[in-house]
């Protein structure tokens, strides 16, 4: 008889209830089952009506992003037998509207993302014909890390700014301008510091720090912000003391 | 199937479609349900303690320029348990203050040498470093007699 | 009734995004909509790992990289697709990295390609082992440029809407108010990917279950090349998580259970220490899984509670190089497997990875059905033919994606507004889907029936097959078609009910299932990943043609030959490592 854990399931259906409940089942304990092969488990032997994004079980997809025992996790990278004895509470995702069971609306965010021009900009396209942009090792370094993000949301559901301010553009959409920001093939760096200068842009950013925390790819989005911040600074600094010199 | 009081359930032909989303409310004491939101809070207070540092550092500066009586006021006042006590919470505040900045610089600042990062450690290290020198440089003004 | 859309592209992986960019480019005036059951950058795009070839190498020829594609397809690839595939590739690279794509580069800024299995010179582009996460994240950030472009994201396509031998759009459900709705189109790209949840063990997301392949076949479009499913040789065992050929590529070696190189005794070279191209662990995926199948016959493989493993040593790489090119691949052994793949040997096995065949289309992505298109895993062109080489499917989803889109935008400029009867068969599909969400009196599981087919699949339709078994298998599957249409459902919700798109999907595998098995029933010789043990020889003179497979009024799969095009490459053997 194999050890079972128990998983306590956050439930919400709309259609016959007000508020969210929390159910509990028993599932299998194996060592290599990730929290998302238990929630599978519920949903093929024990309820099918359990609702919950997944795709890709190998953490590069985003789509698995809940709480686990009150931390922003991807649930098909978070395995059972780290948990102990359990029980495991796995709820939606913190910060967001709940549609359904696990299910969030992240709209927000898709709202919110093509703002900060996440592309590349540039006032002189090169024919395909020309070749490749060059870029030296170096150059990708530079905008590397902020490239990873798989948009799982976990950095904004750890946000207390964006759970007190529903209109803070964000970390992952800051980090993703920075991406491009800093990338030696974009020129739209003016373009997106206009976009972002303001009380729900950077400078909503308090720094907590939760965001890089929360990351599961190493992003980052807190460095990130801080050096978008220092950029703006002094940017304004630059425009206040030599505003013609500067553009 | 009971139609709750949604603000979205639309009707269409004999479909009810309940898109309620729930907004969880906003607990007030959200920063104590975890210890880094609760550090922060802290750090965000301290800067109550650089003002109030700020505010006696001015005062100490005026009650030396005046001297005599007023001087010696300053000081009776200074002495007071509750005047001494809030000196020395705020001197913790401001250590906090210091030193969390001093490690979140790295964070704002990357610097490169010859196409490698500097590490953050050493950006981190160089305030600090400058932090002694500064206060070692202070403590030779000031004790120099 | 109105078009509300010139082109409607279903599925927003790299093939579908490339489309809609497509259309946005020729003519920003016509409107695209993009139609995905997930956002897309959840698409499985996502997850692909070692690169994506393309000639831009000074000692590279174009012809060169066709013929290898022809060689590696075991000569069932059109040519003419080829050509125009090896040509457009390098271009379309080129594209994605001016929209900001992160090739990995060499020293002096230009991009770097590296060696990748079947191809005789180094021409697989890569974004360290992430490159179809980097390609998928440009593209669809790019796609945000463009206010033609109109998305309904986790948006389930349920059907197609043809009247006439016309597309008219398509009828989709909403998944989060569970609305139910036409949209109506003059043109629609099938751009919705593979079907690899067909299978027990793939490398596929639970997304992929061929969702596009059974839309187009119950509409009327033939299915082709079905047979040849290709298993990838390196999946970690239980989780069937890819581990990236470029791991071979950068020098790893497959080890029987006696620490020995196997791949030596199967015609695919001798072994070197460094990397020979097309020879040894970087010749065709097909050779390779079958040479798996042939170790564990002879009792050569590691057992595990998890089936026979054999291992990838990649320890003589060394950490530096495992942490420049293949971090990706150290963070999922760690992670799926508990083990260092710097210090410790990584148990593999093959497993189902890409579907060969697919919905039927010629070198512009037209099916036979006028205004519907196809690109990407979910067409067949065909350029990979029996089987296909790696990196050459994201490259394709570009190539076909774009072209797909051009025709699509061309048709729609002179394409008639579509026809009443579309109507009808809209409410003809509300109520059905009604009918299925309200019932009360199913009887069957669909996670049941579900693992049933996954295991006549793999019974049936494995690495090796024989009549019999495939007999068999479509016995079964026939079984379980009746039995699902009692599936049971217990969620009559219509708010985000998953329960709703599992039924759904499943039977769009058991569809598609029926096709793969069909096809390779009627396939009698061994050609590429379709091995019959019962007609182990290729036989050019009757099979060097695609099979199509058409629904018959009754529902039923039949099966034709349609034959290859030829242009510069006859027939040959296909040689690796010597």
């Amino acid at each position: 008889m194999t050890d079972t854990i128990a998983l306590q399931v956050t439930r919400y259906r709309p259609d016959r209830e007000t508020e969210p409940t929390v159910e509990e089942f028993a599932v299998p304990l194996h060592n290599d089952w990730a929290v998302l092969d238990g929630l599978n488990h519920i949903k093929d032997n024990m309820d099918g009506t359990l609702s919950y994004r997944w795709s890709c079980r190998m953490g590069i997809c985003g789509s698995c992003g809940m709480m686990v025992n009150g931390e922003p996790k991807l649930t098909c990278a978070s395995f059972l037998t780290d948990y102990g004895r359990g029980p495991v509470r796995v709820e939606p995702l913190a910060g967001f509207p709940v549609i359904r069971d696990l299910v969030v609306d992240i709209s927000d965010f898709l709202r919110k993302l093509p703002k900060v021009k996440p592309w590349i900009v540039r006032e002189d396209e090169e024919p395909v014909g020309a070749g490749e942009y060059l870029q030296t090792p170096a150059q990708m370094d530079a905008y590397r890390q902020f490239s990873m993000c798989i948009n799982c949301m976990l950095c904004y559901s750890a946000c207390p700014v964006y759970a007190l301010d529903p209109d803070f553009v964000g970390p992952a959409a800051i980090a993703l301008a920075q991406r491009y920001n800093l990338d030696s093939r974009d020129q739209g760096a003016e373009v997106r510091l206009d976009l972002l200068i303001h009380p729900e842009g950077i400078w909503g950013c308090t720094f907590v720090g939760e965001c890089t925390r929360a990351c599961p790819k190493g992003v980052d989005p807190a460095g990130a912000i801080q050096r978008y911040k220092l950029t703006a600074a002094l940017h304004s600094v630059k425009s206040l003391l030599l505003p013609r010199g500067a553009r | 199937m009971t139609t709750g009081p949604g603000d979205f359930t639309e009707r269409a032909g004999d479909q009810a479609y309940h898109v309620r989303p729930y907004r969880p409310p906003v607990n007030l004491l959200w920063w104590l349900r975890r210890r880094t939101y609760l550090f922060f809070v802290l750090r965000e207070l301290s800067c109550l303690a650089v003002a109030w540092a700020v505010l006696f550092l001015m005062l100490l500066v005026r009650a030396v320029s005046e001297g005599g009586d007023v001087y010696a006021h300053f000081v009776t006042w200074a002495r007071m348990p509750w005047i001494v006590v809030l000196n020395v919470v705020a001197f913790a505040f401001l250590m906090l203050h210091a030193i969390t900045w001093f490690n979140l610089t790295p964070a704002a600042t990357v610097v490169r040498l010859r196409g490698q990062r500097v590490p953050p450690a050493v950006i981190a290290g160089s305030a600090y470093a400058g932090w002694v020198v500064v206060s070692a440089l202070v403590a030779w003004i000031v004790l120099r007699q | 009734m109105t078009a509300a859309f010139d082109v409607l592209i279903v599925g927003g992986g790299a093939a579908g995004l490339r489309a809609a960019i497509a259309v946005a480019e020729t003519d920003p005036a016509l409107r695209v909509a993009v139609v995905s059951k997930v956002y897309p950058m959840r698409s499985h795009t996502v997850s692909a790992e070692g690169g994506a070839a393309g000639v831009i190498a000074s000692g590279d020829t174009l012809d060169e990289h066709a013929h290898d594609t022809v060689s590696g397809s075991d000569w069932l690839a059109d040519q003419d697709a080829v050509e125009v595939f090896v040509q457009e590739a390098p271009r379309e690279l080129i594209r994605l990295e001016h929209w900001g794509c992160p090739w990995s580069r060499e020293p002096d800024g230009h991009v770097a390609v590296r060696a990748f299995g079947g191809m005789k010179k180094m021409r697989t582009w890569f974004a360290a082992d992430k490159t179809g996460f980097h390609m998928l994240h440009s593209l669809f950030q790019t796609s945000l440029k463009y206010d033609s472009v109109t998305r309904f994201d986790e948006s389930f396509v349920t059907r197609l809407l043809v009247d006439d031998g016309r597309v008219q759009g398509v009828v989709a459900v909403e998944l989060a108010s569970g609305r139910v709705e036409a949209i109506i189109a003059r043109t629609v790209v099938l751009a919705n990917g593979g079907c690899g949840r067909v299978f027990p063990f793939t490398t596929n997301a639970n997304i992929n279950t061929g969702d596009g392949m059974a839309l187009a076949w119950r509409a009327g479009a033939p299915l082709k090349d079905m047979e040849f499913v290709q298993y990838h040789p390196t999946g970690l065992p239980f989780t069937g998580i890819l581990i990236t050929e470029a791991a071979r590529a950068e020098g790893g070696w497959l080890l029987n259970k006696d620490g020995y190189r196997y791949l030596q005794d199967y015609d695919l070279g001798t072994p070197s220490p460094t990397p020979v191209l097309r020879s040894m662990e970087l010749g065709p995926r097909d050779r390779l899984s079958q040479a798996f199948v042939h170790e564990v016959e002879k009792g050569r493989v590691v057992d595990t509670p998890y089936g026979p493993v054999v291992n990838l040593d990649l320890r003589h790489l060394g950490a530096k190089l495992i942490d420049s090119k293949l971090p990706f691949v150290r963070e999922l052994c760690l992670k799926y497997q508990n083990i260092d793949p710097v210090t410790e040997l990584v148990p593999v096995r093959p497993v189902v990875h890409y579907m060969m065949g697919g919905i039927h289309t010629d070198i512009d992505g037209a099916t036979p059905i006028t205004g519907l298109y196809a690109a990407g895993e979910v067409a067949c062109v065909s350029i990979n033919g029996a089987n296909r080489l790696g990196s050459n499917s994201l490259p394709e989803c570009l190539v076909f994606g774009a072209r797909a889109g051009r025709a699509a935008a061309e048709r729609a400029r002179n394409a008639p507004e579509p026809g009443a009867a579309a109507s009808a068969q809209v409410r003809d599909e509300e109520a059905r889907l009604r009918q299925l969400l309200d019932r009360t009196d199913g009887t069957e599981e669909i996670a049941g029936l579900r693992v049933r087919m996954q295991e006549t699949m793999e019974d049936a339709a494995g690495i090796y097959r024989t009549g019999a078994e495939l007999a068999k298998g479509a016995d079964t599957l026939r079984e379980l078609q009746d039995r699902a249409r009692s599936l049971a459902l217990e969620d009559h919700s219509r708010t985000f009910n998953t329960q709703l798109i599992t039924a759904l999907e499943l039977t769009n595998m058991l569809d598609v299932a029926e096709a793969i098995i069909a096809s390779a029933l009627q396939r009698t010789e061994s050609r590429g990943a379709h091995q019959r043990t019962d007609f182990a020889a290729r036989d050019d003179k009757q099979f060097l043609a695609h099979s199509l497979v058409h629904r018959d009024d009754d529902g039923q799969h039949q099966v034709e030959l349609v034959p290859v095009r030829l242009t510069r490459w006859p027939p040959a053997e296909r040689v690796y490592g010597r």
